[in-house]
């Protein structure tokens, strides 16, 4: 685990502060000239970074327009915060605030530390083939696309020959409209998260569980623990400082309740609860195409992350981690 | 060494039992599926839910394969995929390199750029209207290009490349090679086993990725896959208006949707004994950091 910090501690020391030294840009004209090829490999990444990552953050700009898509951003009138005004003040702001926040706390509670427990589990089995037959197993649904997940989803909990409801209406109980229903939204959402990412959820920890020096539980046995006291005393310290890190990333991206999962599972049914910050900047923006009203929306969601995301990232630092930057 | 106990032993056991069972919860939808479009009519009309039929038929796919939608929309999230992998993979690697250099001016300011775009991003709508200004709407560059790079990828090679012997990059030069050479001649053949695991990451997002389409493809001609299938199973909009009717077989509806779901989760479950081999260290590659 230390070889990794090491090979990554570079990476988040970039010199952001340190004033340019004089003659600079005349050395970067020679360092250029002389390693022509070099720069040129790095000339397409730069255009992708410029065109699709700068170019679009430049362009958020409209949320404090009326951008008028024949106009351009150029000619567009200004218009100040009439926007987040407009968000601010609209109940559909605490609407969306609540689903999200809500859908957040869900995954907190009872996806979070599922795979942990798994990870433990797995760490117990003794037999490899065994051990490995089922992470083999509960890999698989991570690769599976979202959409092949809600429609196993949809033909399973559908009202019309769908097994669940068949199995309920068999036991003599009357069909529950799962898909089409507010009440099922957040269970169903949770649920799926559950299912598809559970399994891969495990590898973080069953690496740190990897790294666990046999001797100490040698040791611990010689001083008379049993399973539960090797588990608590010797297995579960060796994965506290992941399990800490893990949840304070996941602080981080509160807000990125899976947009694609969601946007899936969304109709009009289950609209109340259903709508988050994304969904509802697509449906406002491209489909109702207010575009100012929308990248207002999307920059304050995306500043928001930020903000969590930079806290988080000092927090863990903090704790003595390495943090994610 | 001492005999294990009762109580490890139980323990044990019911690990054991509870680990299979996770394992059959994670398949049964799978099952329940590929049972499904494997059913005929005649035993769905009396039975209603058919775990395992009895009798195998292939009607559904029969059916799906008549018409010009799925293989079309097969044909085109191949195409997506492959090229858009060799794109990701191309333009991950040309900026990886020079940025393993730790001589190169100017590399800090432009690793900054990047970790700056993994914080901070446009937003929907403004990355919408500068594909759409670039006229790359209904058109795969839309697919393609506004992922070329992920920017974590990058960093991970990036570091994968910083790792590997300066000498053997050294006497090359000295031999007269340039460094676009060096680049696929050395480093690429001594990273295969991280290239792989790239470029299935980057395969399988391709292939699962539906959203951009939604987004940036009106022209239902050239959508991939994933759209069809949520058009058809969740929307129910999907008609197979070409397909052959088969006189003599009615086809239930849900069998059809049942093979849509399957036709389209099967690439990627022939791929998974090679991501498999490979994940498990790509993974660890980067996010380990505890």
């Amino acid at each position: 685990m230390n070889r990794t910090m090491a090979r990554n501690e570079e990476v988040p020391q970039t010199p952001l502060s340190k004033p340019i030294e004089r003659g600079y840009v005349k050395q970067l004209i020679l360092d250029i000239r002389r390693e022509k090829l070099l720069y040129l490999m790095l000339l397409p990444g730069i255009l992708f970074f410029v065109l699709f990552k700068y170019l679009p953050m430049l362009g958020t700009v409209i949320a404090f327009q009326d951008y008028q898509p024949f106009a351009g951003i150029m000619k567009s009138p200004w218009v100040g915060l009439k926007h987040f005004h407009r968000f601010f003040t609209d109940p559909v702001f605490w609407m969306l605030f609540k689903n999200t926040l809500l859908l957040a706390v869900y995954n907190l509670i009872f996806f979070f530390p599922l795979p942990i427990i798994l990870a433990l589990m797995l760490n117990e089995v003794r037999k490899q083939i065994f051990k490995r037959f089922v992470q083999t197993i509960i890999y698989i649904p991570h690769f599976i696309s979202w959409v092949v997940v809600a429609g196993l989803t949809y033909t399973m909990l559908t009202t019309e020959g769908g097994i669940v409801n068949e199995a309920i209406a068999s036991l003599g109980a009357s069909k529950v409209n799962f898909l089409l229903s507010n009440d099922w939204f957040r269970t169903l959402i949770t649920s799926q998260v559950v299912w598809k990412e559970t399994g891969w959820g495990t590898i973080i920890f069953l690496a740190a569980l990897a790294g666990v020096d046999q001797q100490l539980y040698e040791a611990a046995r010689i001083d008379g623990a049993g399973r539960w006291h090797q588990l608590w005393h010797v297995t579960f310290p060796a994965i506290r400082t992941t399990i800490v890190l893990l949840l304070i990333l996941r602080l981080g991206s509160f807000l990125d309740t899976g947009f694609e999962q969601i946007f899936l599972m969304l109709n009009s049914g289950n609209r109340d609860v259903g709508e988050v910050f994304d969904t509802y900047v697509y449906t406002s923006g491209l489909l109702n195409a207010q575009f100012s009203y929308s990248t207002a929306v999307g920059l304050f969601k995306s500043v928001v992350s930020l903000i969590l995301v930079i806290s988080a990232n000092a927090l863990a630092k903090k704790f003595g981690e390495e943090g994610v930057y | 060494m001492r005999e294990r106990s009762l109580g490890s032993k139980v323990f044990d056991a019911a690990n054991h039992f509870v680990l299979l069972l996770v394992g059959i919860v994670t398949v049964l939808p799978f099952l329940y599926v590929i049972s499904g479009s494997l059913v005929s009519s005649e035993e769905l009309l009396v039975k209603k839910v058919v775990l395992i039929p009895t009798h195998i038929s292939w009607d559904a796919y029969r059916y799906i394969f008549s018409s010009k939608i799925i293989y079309q929309s097969l044909l085109n999230t191949v195409f997506i995929t492959v090229v858009g992998t060799f794109i990701n993979l191309l333009l991950t690697t040309l900026m990886a390199y020079p940025l393993a250099k730790k001589k190169l001016r100017g590399r800090n300011k432009i690793m900054l750029m990047i970790v700056i775009t993994m914080l901070f991003n446009g937003g929907m709508i403004p990355t919408y209207l500068v594909v759409k200004s670039l006229g790359m709407l209904d058109t795969y560059w839309s697919l393609w290009l506004p992922i070329a790079i992920s920017a974590f990828n990058l960093v991970l090679l990036r570091n994968f490349f910083q790792q590997l012997p300066e000498e053997l990059e050294e006497s090359a030069k000295i031999d007269g090679c340039n460094d676009l050479r060096i680049l696929y001649r050395i480093v690429v053949p001594l990273s295969l086993p991280a290239m792989a695991t790239f470029a299935l990451f980057y395969a399988v997002g391709h292939w699962n990725s539906y959203f951009s389409a939604v987004i940036y493809i009106n022209n239902s001609n050239i959508w991939p896959i994933q759209v069809w299938l949520r058009q058809i199973v969740m929307l129910s909009t999907g008609g197979f208006t070409d397909a052959n009717a088969l006189s003599e077989v009615v086809v239930p509806p849900e069998s059809i949707k049942y093979a849509v779901i399957v036709v389209a989760a099967v690439p990627v479950l022939l791929l998974y004994p090679f991501l498999q081999k490979h994940f498990a260290k790509g993974v660890l590659l980067g996010s380990v950091k505890g």
